[in-house]
C-alpha cells in the first residue's frame, strides 16, 4: 500500500517566480519525514506539490521530477485526480465541509467523486476511519450531526479520518496542530504514530520539538532572503538533524540562533 | 532632538504631581469633560426655537426655510458648544455623528413615508374581488374590477425571465469564480458591469426592434420577458459572484485532495456552500426586475382581460396597470376610483417583492449550513 517517493531536482513557480529551487528528497514507505524551515522557505510548496496541489493556484508550475513508487506524478497524460487519489492531504486548519454531517464529512471522498457504494459498505468505512483517527469513541453517537458542530482539534481528526478514508498510500500533512491546544497536538501526534504503520507521512510542522518526537527523517528548508527562492539545506535522521547537523545554517535554526 | 549648532534644548521637566491644573473640573487624567446626556436635546430645542423666532421676526412663508435654519443653527451651534467644552476632539466626534444621523434620516424617511403611503392608500381597496376579478368592462366611473390579470401577467413573465436569466447568471459567475482568468473573464466582468447600468428602456428597445419589428409581431408577454431577463442576468451575475467568493479556498482544497474532480467539487461542495446566499442574491435580481415598467409598454402592452398565454396577445402587468389607472384619471370627475385602484395595485406589488424577499430569507435560513 505505502508508497515511496523520490523528488528530483524540483524547480516550483508561481508564475515566474521561483519559489523552490532544486529540492531532492527520497522518502521511503512507511516512514515519517518532517519538512522545517522558517516561513517562506517553501516547506509547505514542496507539500503541496507531492499531490499536485500546488497547480490549483493560478500561476503555480513546477520542473523536474516527483516520483511515486517510481512513477513520475509530473509525467505525460497523468491525472492530477488520480495523483490525489493516491497521495492525500490533511490541511493546516481544519476545514469538515460546512454543509455535511460527520458521517457524510468521513465518506465524502467516494460521495464526491460519485463512488457509488452499499450502506454497509460506507458505514464500515466510516467507522474504519473514525477508529484510525481515533475520534469514533467520541462521535459514534452522533454521527448525524454538522462536522462544524466539533471542537479544533475533533475537527482535524475528522479531516484525517476523511483524508484515509479513501485508502492513499501517502498522507501528506500541513502544520495540522498548529491551531491546536496542546492535549489535542498530543491526541494528533499518537495519530501519527499509529497511521505509520500503514501510510507513508509527510508533515510539515514548524513546532521543532513535534518535528523531533514524530519523525524519522527531518528536511530543513531554508531561504537566503525574502524574493531569494527557497531551498532544501539539509536532508537526514531526525536524530542527526537535532543533534549533530551537518549545515551550520541547520544548527543555527534549531537552536534558534535564527528564524 | 536637538539639531547640531543649536543649543541644546533643556530637559523636559517631569511632570507635577496632578493638581487638577490642566482641567478645572477633571479629577483624573483619564476621565474628560462631557456634554450632559440631554444635550444634543437641549440643542436641538434652541435650533428649532430661534429658527421659530427667526420665522416670526421675518414672516417667512412656508415651512421650508424655517427647517432648514433650524438644522443648520443646529449642526453650527451644537458642534460649537461641544467644542468649547469637550475639545476638539469631541466636537469633531458630535458633528461627523450629527451628520450621519441626518443622512440616515434622510433615508429612511421618505422610505417609510412611501411604504405608509401607499399601505395606507392601497388597503382601502382590497378586497377577495380586487384579487379575483380583471378590469374588463369596467370603466373608470365604475366601482368593482380587480388586478388578477396584472398579478397573472407580472407573475408569468417574473417567472419566465427569472428561468431565462438565473441559470444564465449562476453559471457566469460559476465562470468567472472557477474557471475565469485572463483577458476573457475580465472582459465579460467588464460587459456585465455595463450591463448594470443599462437603462430599462434600453433593453426594451432591443427587444422591441430585434423581435418586434424584426419579425413584424405584435406585443406579447414573452418579448417583455426577454427583456427583463437581460435586466436581471448583470445583477444574477454580479450577486452570485459574491456568494460564490465567500465559499473559502480551503473547502475546495481539501475536496480537490480527496481526488474529486474540479466539476464535481463546484457541484457537491461550491454550490451547496453557498446555496444559502445564491438563493439570496436570485431573489435580489428578481425584486429588481419585478417593478419594471418601461420595456412592458413597448413589448407588453396592456389589456383588461386576463390573458394566460405569454406568447400571444398583449398582457397586463401590475406596473402597467398602475399606469393605466392612474392614466385614466385624466378627465374624469370621478377619479377616486382609478386612483384607488393604481393604489391597491402598487401595495400588491410592494407586497409582492416583500414575500418574496420574507421567502428567500426563509429558505436560505433553511440551507444555511449548521453547527449544530
Amino acid at each position: 500500500m505505502a508508497k515511496r517517493i523520490d523528488v528530483d531536482d524540483l524547480n516550483v513557480y508561481y508564475g515566474s517566480f521561483l519559489a523552490v529551487e532544486g529540492a531532492s528528497i527520497n522518502i521511503a514507505p512507511l516512514s515519517v519525514t518532517a519538512f522545517i524551515g522558517p516561513s517562506g522557505c517553501g516547506k509547505s510548496t514542496v507539500l503541496r506539490t507531492l499531490n499536485r496541489m500546488h497547480e490549483v493556484i493560478p500561476g503555480g508550475r513546477v520542473s523536474g521530477q516527483v516520483l511515486l513508487d517510481g512513477e513520475d506524478l509530473y509525467g505525460p497524460g497523468v491525472d492530477p485526480v488520480n495523483v490525489r487519489r493516491t497521495v492525500g492531504m490533511v490541511f493546516q486548519k481544519a476545514n469538515p465541509f460546512p454543509t455535511m454531517s460527520i458521517y457524510d464529512n468521513v465518506i465524502a471522498g467516494y460521495k464526491l467523486a460519485g463512488a457509488r457504494k452499499s450502506k454497509d459498505e460506507m458505514d464500515d468505512i466510516v467507522e474504519r476511519s473514525l477508529a484510525g483517527a481515533n475520534l469514533w469513541e467520541e462521535v459514534k453517537h452522533r454521527l448525524a450531526r454538522p462536522g462544524a458542530g466539533l471542537s479544533g482539534g475533533q475537527q482535524q481528526r475528522l479531516c484525517i479520518a476523511r483524508a484515509i478514508a479513501v485508502e492513499p498510500s501517502v498522507l501528506l500533512m500541513d502544520e495540522p496542530c498548529s491551531a491546536l491546544d496542546p492535549i489535542s497536538t498530543l491526541a494528533i501526534e499518537d495519530l501519527i504514530n499509529d497511521l505509520k504503520n500503514s501510510y507513508t507521512i509527510v508533515i510539515v510542522t514548524h513546532n521543532m520539538q513535534q518535528a523531533a518526537r514524530i519523525s524519522d527523517r527531518t528536511a530543513f528548508f531554508n531561504l537566503a532572503s525574502v524574493g531569494q527562492p527557497g531551498k532544501l539545506i539539509e536532508y537526514d535522521d531526525t536524530s542527526k538533524i537535532f543533534s549533530n547537523p551537518n549545515e551550520k545554517a541547520t544548527e543555527d535554526y534549531i537552536s534558534g540562533r535564527f528564524g | 532632538m536637538s539639531e547640531p549648532g543649536l543649543p541644546t534644548a533643556p530637559t523636559v521637566t517631569p511632570p507635577a504631581p496632578f493638581s487638577g491644573r490642566r482641567r478645572a473640573v477633571s479629577t483624573s487624567a483619564l476621565v474628560g469633560v462631557r456634554l450632559p446626556s440631554w444635550a444634543p436635546y437641549a440643542a436641538g430645542a434652541g435650533a428649532i426655537g430661534v429658527a421659530l423666532g427667526l420665522k416670526a421676526l421675518f414672516g417667512w412663508e412656508g415651512w421650508g426655510t424655517s427647517f432648514w435654519t433650524a438644522a443648520v443653527l443646529f449642526v453650527i451651534g451644537f458642534t460649537a458648544w461641544s467644542f468649547s467644552v469637550e475639545g476638539r476632539r469631541r466636537a469633531k466626534d458630535r458633528f461627523a455623528s450629527t451628520l450621519i444621523y441626518a443622512s440616515f434620516v434622510a433615508a429612511v424617511v421618505p422610505l417609510l413615508l412611501i411604504l405608509f403611503y401607499i399601505g395606507v392608500q392601497g388597503f382601502s381597496v382590497f378586497s377577495w374581488d380586487f384579487f379575483t376579478a380583471d378590469m374588463a368592462g369596467v370603466t373608470s366611473r365604475q366601482e368593482g374590477g380587480g388586478l388578477y390579470h396584472a398579478l397573472i401577467g407580472t407573475l408569468e413573465l417574473v417567472l419566465i425571465a427569472s428561468v431565462i436569466a438565473l441559470p444564465i447568471g449562476i453559471f457566469t459567475a460559476i465562470y468567472l469564480v472557477e474557471y475565469g482568468r485572463g483577458t476573457f473573464a475580465r472582459a465579460v466582468t467588464f460587459f456585465v458591469d455595463v450591463m448594470t447600468g443599462v437603462p430599462s428602456i434600453v433593453a426594451g428597445l432591443f427587444i422591441y426592434t430585434f423581435l418586434l419589428l424584426g419579425f413584424g409581431m405584435r406585443p406579447f408577454g414573452f418579448a417583455g420577458a426577454l427583456a427583463l431577463a437581460i435586466l436581471m442576468i448583470p445583477v444574477a451575475v454580479r450577486s452570485s459572484e459574491e456568494m460564490l467568493k465567500l465559499v473559502p479556498r480551503e473547502l475546495r482544497e481539501s475536496s480537490y485532495a480527496l481526488g474529486v474532480p474540479k466539476w464535481r467539487t463546484i457541484l457537491k461542495v461550491v454550490l451547496p456552500t453557498a446555496m444559502s446566499g445564491l438563493i439570496t442574491s436570485s431573489l435580489l435580481a428578481i425584486a429588481r426586475i419585478t417593478g419594471e415598467t418601461a420595456p412592458l409598454i413597448l413589448l407588453v402592452g396592456y389589456t383588461t382581460r386576463v390573458n394566460y398565454n405569454p406568447f400571444s396577445g398583449d398582457m397586463a402587468t401590475l406596473p402597467m396597470m398602475v399606469w393605466d389607472q392612474i392614466g385614466k384619471r385624466a378627465g374624469t370627475t370621478s377619479s377616486d376610483l382609478t386612483t384607488a385602484r393604481a393604489w391597491g395595485a402598487a401595495l400588491t406589488l410592494v407586497l409582492l417583492v416583500l414575500i418574496l424577499n420574507i421567502g428567500a430569507r426563509l429558505l436560505a435560513r433553511l440551507f444555511r449550513p449548521k453547527a449544530q
